[in-house]
C-alpha cells in the first residue's frame, strides 16, 4: 500500500525492548480503589453510589451526565466507602472528587450477557452499548467513543483508521496488546466498521513492532480489515499524522477527522468494544507500561481503574535506583506526577520511573535560530518564532504564527540544542488564550445583561410616561366635558 | 520529589557547546593544514585570536552583570575567532588579529545582546571591517613555506613577524584572485594571467598564496560534508552558493572565455569553500526554511562572483555574505513552511469529503 510521507518528526530512543517481550501479566487485586469521576473529555459523571453501598464487579456507580461524558463502573466487587476528594494524576496532584471503593476479594461481577452474534446489533445499538460501557478513546485523548461513533455515522466514514502506532518512547502496551489479543481486537474493529459504516478500515502500526503486525495480519485474514506497517517515527501516532501517512488527506485547521471522511480509534480502544459488545462488560481495566531505567523490572500490567500507582510500581520489583523523575504516559507527552498514590485512569498508558540520564535536562541557553526545531516540526510551524512572540507576551503574533495549530507533541523541545522548553511555551500560551477568550465571552455575556437591563428600565419609564400622560388626557377630557355640562347647564 | 517540569521528558543528546565543538572538529583539518603550510605565524595568529576573543568576551558579559562561565563555555566566542583567524592572511600582524576578534565577538556579538541575536556574522564582519580599515596588511599574502621546508620561519622568526611585523624578504606573493584583478587592469587577459598560476589540482589541496585557511578546498569540504552527515548543518546553504558561483561563472565562460574565468577557478579561490560550509551556514544569521536556505545561498554565491568580475575588490565572500545577511530577515517574513491544514496562504483547507 502506498504510503504517504510526513513533514519532521523526530527519531527519540524508542527504549521499548525494556517491556516489549514479557507477556502482560494482571495485577493482584488491591484493597483500595480510588476511581476519579472525571477520567474522560467532557463533564464528569454524576455518582449513583452512597457510601456504605455494596457494589458489584461491573455495576455503574457514576452516570454520564450531559452530551460529552462517560460512564463509570466499580471495577471490582466492594463496598463504597468514601465519596470525596483524592489525588488526581495530574502535576499538580491537586483533589478531585472520587469514589473510594474497598475491595471484598471476590471479584464478583454483575450478571452479563453474552451476545452469540454481535454482527446483527444494529449501528445505534453498538454505539449505545459502547455508551454504555464507558468506553474513551485508550490512545491518551480519551474523549468517549460512543459519542465519536455517532458523530461519524452521521457525517459518513470513508476510512476507519485504527492506530498502533504507539510512537511514544517506552510504551508497549498496545504493542502487547495486539500481540496478545489480536482476534478480539479485529473482532472490535469490525464491530466500530459496521457502527460507522466504514467503506475502508486501515490498521497502521510502526515497524518496529513486527510481532504486532505479524499478529495482526493473521488475525484479518478473510476479513474487509487492512494491515500496514508505517515507518517508525514520532509523532507517527498522532491523529493528524496517522491520517496524513496512510490516506495523504489532511484534516482542515480547526476541524476534525469527520471533516474529511475519517474516523480514527486506538486498537487498544477496539478491545473495549469488542469485550463491552460481545460479552457486555464494561471498561474496568487497562494495560499499562511500568517501564523506565529506575524501574527494577519492567513489564505490561493489566490493572483495575483506580488502583494506586504505587502498587504498579512494587508489582514491576521498585525502583532499582532513585527515579529523577515519574511520569504518566510516553516521554514525549506524559505528565509528571509526585504522588504515587494517584490512581490508575482510562487513560493511563504508561507509568515511567526515569533517571536524570534519561531525561537529559539542561539550563536553558538562548536561542541560536538553527531551526532544527523547524524541520522537526510536523505540522510546518516556526516554533522558535513561537517562542520569541510568547516571551514578550505577544500572544496574537504567537496566534498568527500557527500556534493554535500546534499539537503540542514536543518534538521541538526533544531536538532543541539550546534546551528551551519550547512545547512548554506553546501549553503555557494555549491556556493564557483559552482564559483570555473565556473572559472576553463572559465581559460579552456581561455587557449584553446590562444592556437588557438598561432597556428595560428604559420601557418601563416609557409606558409609566404613557401611562401618566394618558390619565392626564383622561382627566382632561373628563374636566372639559364636566365644563361642558356645567355650560348646558348655564 | 523535584521542581514539576513540562513534557517532553527526554531530550536528544544534543546541546549548543556540543554543536560548536562538532564544527571546530570539522575545521581542524583544514586548520592544521594551514598551520603546516605557514608555519608559526599561522599558529601564532590563530592562538592571539582566539585569546583576544576570549578575554573580550568574558570582560564585558562581565561588564553587563551577567555569569562569564556559561557564555563562554558554549563555544560560540573561540568558534568565531577561530573562523575569523582561518580568514586573515597568515603572516598578518598580531593586533590585526587581535582587533578583528574584539570587533567580532564584542562589537557585532554581545553589543547586538549576545549570542543569537546578531544580525551579521561576527566572522565576516570583523574581516570586512579590517579589509576596508587596514587595506595593506589584510592584502599582504606570502608564498607558502611548509613547516619544516628550507624557507620556513623558525619560531623566533615567526614571532617577529607577527608582533614586531617585521619585513619579510622574497616571499611576498599574490593571492589567485588578486592576481589576475592586476593582470586585467593591466590589460592582461586570463589566456596569459592564469599560466603557471592556477592549476585545479593545486588549489583543491591549497598549497598556494592565500588566507590561513582557507585554500585547502578539499579539506574544507570534506569539514562541511562531515557536518552534513552530523546533521549539524544541511547540505541546502552551501550547495545553493556553490551554484550561484558555478552557474554565471559558466555561462560568462562559455561566452568571452578569456575575460570571465570558469566554475573551477572560482569554486576552488579565496574563501568560497569556508564561506559556503561554515559561514552562510551560522544558523544565527541565515534564513530558518529550506527554501529559505537556498535563496539565501543562492545570492551569497552570486553576489560573491559579481563582485569577484566586476567589483572592486578581489574577493567577494564576505561582502556578500554580509549584504545577504542583512536581506535574512526578509527572507524569512515572506518564505514560512505551510501548516498542517491550511494553504499557503494560511487559509484552512476546505471540508472535503469523498463518497
Amino acid at each position: 500500500m502506498k504510503l504517504f510521507n510526513l513533514r519532521g518528526g523526530v527519531h527519540p530512543e524508542g527504549r521499548k525492548d525494556l517491556s516489549a517481550d514479557i507477556p502482560v501479566r494482571v495485577l493482584p487485586l488491591p484493597k483500595l480503589l480510588f476511581v476519579p469521576l472525571q477520567q474522560h473529555i467532557g463533564a464528569p459523571a454524576t455518582p449513583v453510589v452512597n457510601v456504605g453501598d455494596h457494589v458489584l464487579k461491573g455495576q455503574l456507580i457514576a452516570a454520564a451526565q450531559g452530551t460529552v461524558s462517560s460512564a463509570i463502573h466499580a471495577p471490582t466487587s466492594g463496598v463504597i466507602v468514601g465519596l470525596g476528594d483524592h489525588a488526581a494524576p495530574h502535576p499538580s496532584g491537586l483533589p478531585v472528587p472520587t469514589i473510594t471503593l474497598e475491595s471484598d476479594g471476590n471479584d464478583a461481577w454483575i450478571t452479563t450477557e453474552t451476545v452469540t452474534d454481535p454482527f446483527a446489533l444494529s449501528a445505534e445499538d453498538i454505539a449505545a452499548r459502547v455508551a454504555a460501557a464507558g468506553i474513551v478513546g485508550l490512545g491518551g485523548a480519551t474523549f468517549p467513543a460512543a459519542l465519536k461513533l455517532n458523530l461519524s455515522r452521521n457525517s459518513g466514514v470513508q476510512t476507519l483508521i485504527m492506530n498502533g502506532g504507539e510512537c511514544e518512547p517506552y510504551l508497549t502496551c498496545d504493542d502487547r496488546i495486539m500481540r496478545e489479543r489480536a482476534l478480539e481486537i479485529v473482532e472490535g474493529i469490525r464491530l466500530i466498521a459496521l457502527a460507522v459504516a466504514a467503506k475502508e478500515v486501515l490498521v497502521g502500526i510502526e515497524d518496529n513492532k513486527p510481532e504486532a503486525i505479524a499478529a495482526m495480519q493473521s488475525a484479518v485474514k478473510g476479513s474487509e480489515v487492512k494491515v500496514v506497517a508505517m515507518p517508525s517515527m514520532y509523532p507517527m501516532g498522532s491523529e493528524k499524522q496517522i491520517i496524513q501517512v496512510l490516506t495523504g488527506k489532511e484534516i482542515p485547521a480547526g476541524g476534525r477527522p469527520a471533516d474529511i471522511g475519517v474516523l480514527v480509534h486506538n486498537v487498544a480502544t477496539a478491545f473495549a468494544v469488542q469485550q463491552a459488545i460481545r460479552y457486555s462488560r464494561p471498561l474496568l481495566s487497562r494495560i499499562v507500561t511500568v517501564s523506565g531505567g529506575a524501574i527494577k523490572a519492567a513489564c505490561n500490567v493489566e490493572a483495575l481503574v483506580g488502583t494506586p500507582v504505587q502498587e504498579l510500581i512494587d508489582f514491576a520489583g521498585g525502583y532499582s535506583q532513585p527515579a529523577a523523575r515519574l511520569v504518566l504516559g510516553g516521554p514525549m507527552m506524559g505528565q509528571q506526577f509526585s504522588n504515587t498514590n494517584v490512581p490508575v485512569v482510562k487513560g493511563t498508558s504508561g507509568v515511567l520511573a526515569l533517571t536524570s540520564q534519561e531525561i537529559g535536562q539542561a539550563e536553558a541557553s538562548p536561542c541560536i535560530r538553527c531551526s532544527t526545531c523547524v524541520r522537526a516540526c510536523p505540522v510546518g510551524l516556526l516554533p522558535l518564532e513561537m517562542a520569541a512572540h510568547i516571551r514578550i507576551s505577544n500572544l496574537a503574533g504567537a496566534v498568527t504564527l500557527g500556534l493554535k495549530d500546534c499539537i503540542s507533541c514536543g518534538s521541538c523541545s526533544y531536538v532543541c540544542p539550546a534546551h528551551i522548553p519550547l512545547v512548554h511555551y506553546f501549553n503555557y500560551a494555549k491556556g493564557d488564550l483559552a482564559t483570555q477568550e473565556r473572559a472576553k465571552l463572559k465581559q460579552e455575556a456581561t455587557k449584553k445583561l446590562a444592556e437588557a437591563r438598561n432597556e428595560r428600565i428604559a420601557r418601563i419609564e416609557r409606558e409609566r410616561a404613557e401611562a401618566a400622560a394618558k390619565r392626564k388626557a383622561a382627566r382632561a377630557a373628563k374636566e372639559a366635558a364636566a365644563a361642558a355640562a356645567k355650560a348646558e347647564v348655564v | 520529589m523535584n521542581q514539576i517540569a513540562h513534557s517532553p521528558h527526554a531530550h536528544a543528546p544534543i546541546s549548543i557547546s556540543k554543536v560548536m565543538a562538532t564544527v571546530m572538529l570539522a575545521l581542524a583539518p583544514a586548520t592544521l593544514f594551514g598551520f603546516w603550510l605557514y608555519g608559526w605565524p599561522a599558529i601564532n595568529l590563530w592562538v592571539v585570536s582566539l585569546i583576544a576573543a576570549i578575554i573580550g568576551e568574558a570582560f564585558v558579559v562581565r561588564w553587563q552583570g551577567r555569569a562569564v562561565r556559561p557564555v563562554l563555555m558554549d563555544g560560540s566566542g573561540v568558534l568565531t575567532a577561530w573562523l575569523l583567524a582561518l580568514s586573515l592572511p597568515p603572516f598578518a600582524p598580531w593586533w590585526i588579529a587581535a582587533l578583528g576578534s574584539l570587533f567580532a565577538v564584542v562589537i557585532c556579538k554581545q553589543v547586538f545582546g549576545g549570542l543569537g541575536q546578531n544580525v551579521f556574522n561576527p566572522a565576516m564582519a570583523a574581516r570586512v571591517m579590517l579589509l576596508i580599515s587596514f587595506p595593506l596588511e589584510m592584502t599582504t599574502w606570502i608564498a607558502p613555506a611548509p613547516l619544516g621546508s628550507a624557507h620556513a620561519p623558525s619560531l623566533l622568526e615567526s614571532l617577529r613577524i607577527t608582533f614586531l611585523s617585521q619585513p619579510i624578504d622574497g616571499m611576498a606573493s599574490a593571492s589567485l584572485l588578486g592576481h589576475v584583478k592586476t593582470e586585467f587592469t593591466r590589460g592582461i587577459g586570463l589566456d596569459q594571467s592564469l599560466t603557471g598560476y592556477f592549476s585545479p589540482l593545486h588549489s583543491m589541496v591549497g598549497e598556494r598564496a592565500g588566507s590561513l585557511g582557507e585554500t585547502a578546498a578539499v579539506l574544507l569540504l570534506l569539514g562541511g560534508a562531515f557536518l552534513i552527515a552530523r546533521r549539524i548543518i544541511t547540505w541546502h546553504a552551501p550547495v545553493a552558493m556553490l551554484a550561484g558561483v558555478a552557474v554565471p561563472a559558466l555561462l560568462f565562460n562559455l561566452i568571452d572565455s578569456n575575460h570571465y574565468a570558469g566554475p573551477m577557478y572560482h569554486l576552488l579561490s579565496g574563501g568560497l569553500m569556508l564561506g559556503a560550509f561554515f559561514i552562510i551556514t551560522d544558523p544565527v544569521t541565515s534564513p530558518n526554511t529550506t527554501l529559505g536556505q537556498l535563496i539565501f545561498g543562492f545570492s551569497c554565491g552570486l553576489l560573491t562572483w559579481i563582485i569577484r568580475t566586476w567589483g572592486g575588490y578581489p574577493e567577494g565572500v564576505a561582502f556578500a555574505v554580509m549584504l545577504m545577511n542583512a536581506a535574512t530577515p526578509i527572507i524569512d517574513y515572506y518564505v514560512k513552511p505551510r501548516i498542517y491544514g491550511r494553504d499557503r496562504k494560511g487559509a484552512a483547507l476546505p471540508v472535503r469529503k469523498e463518497s
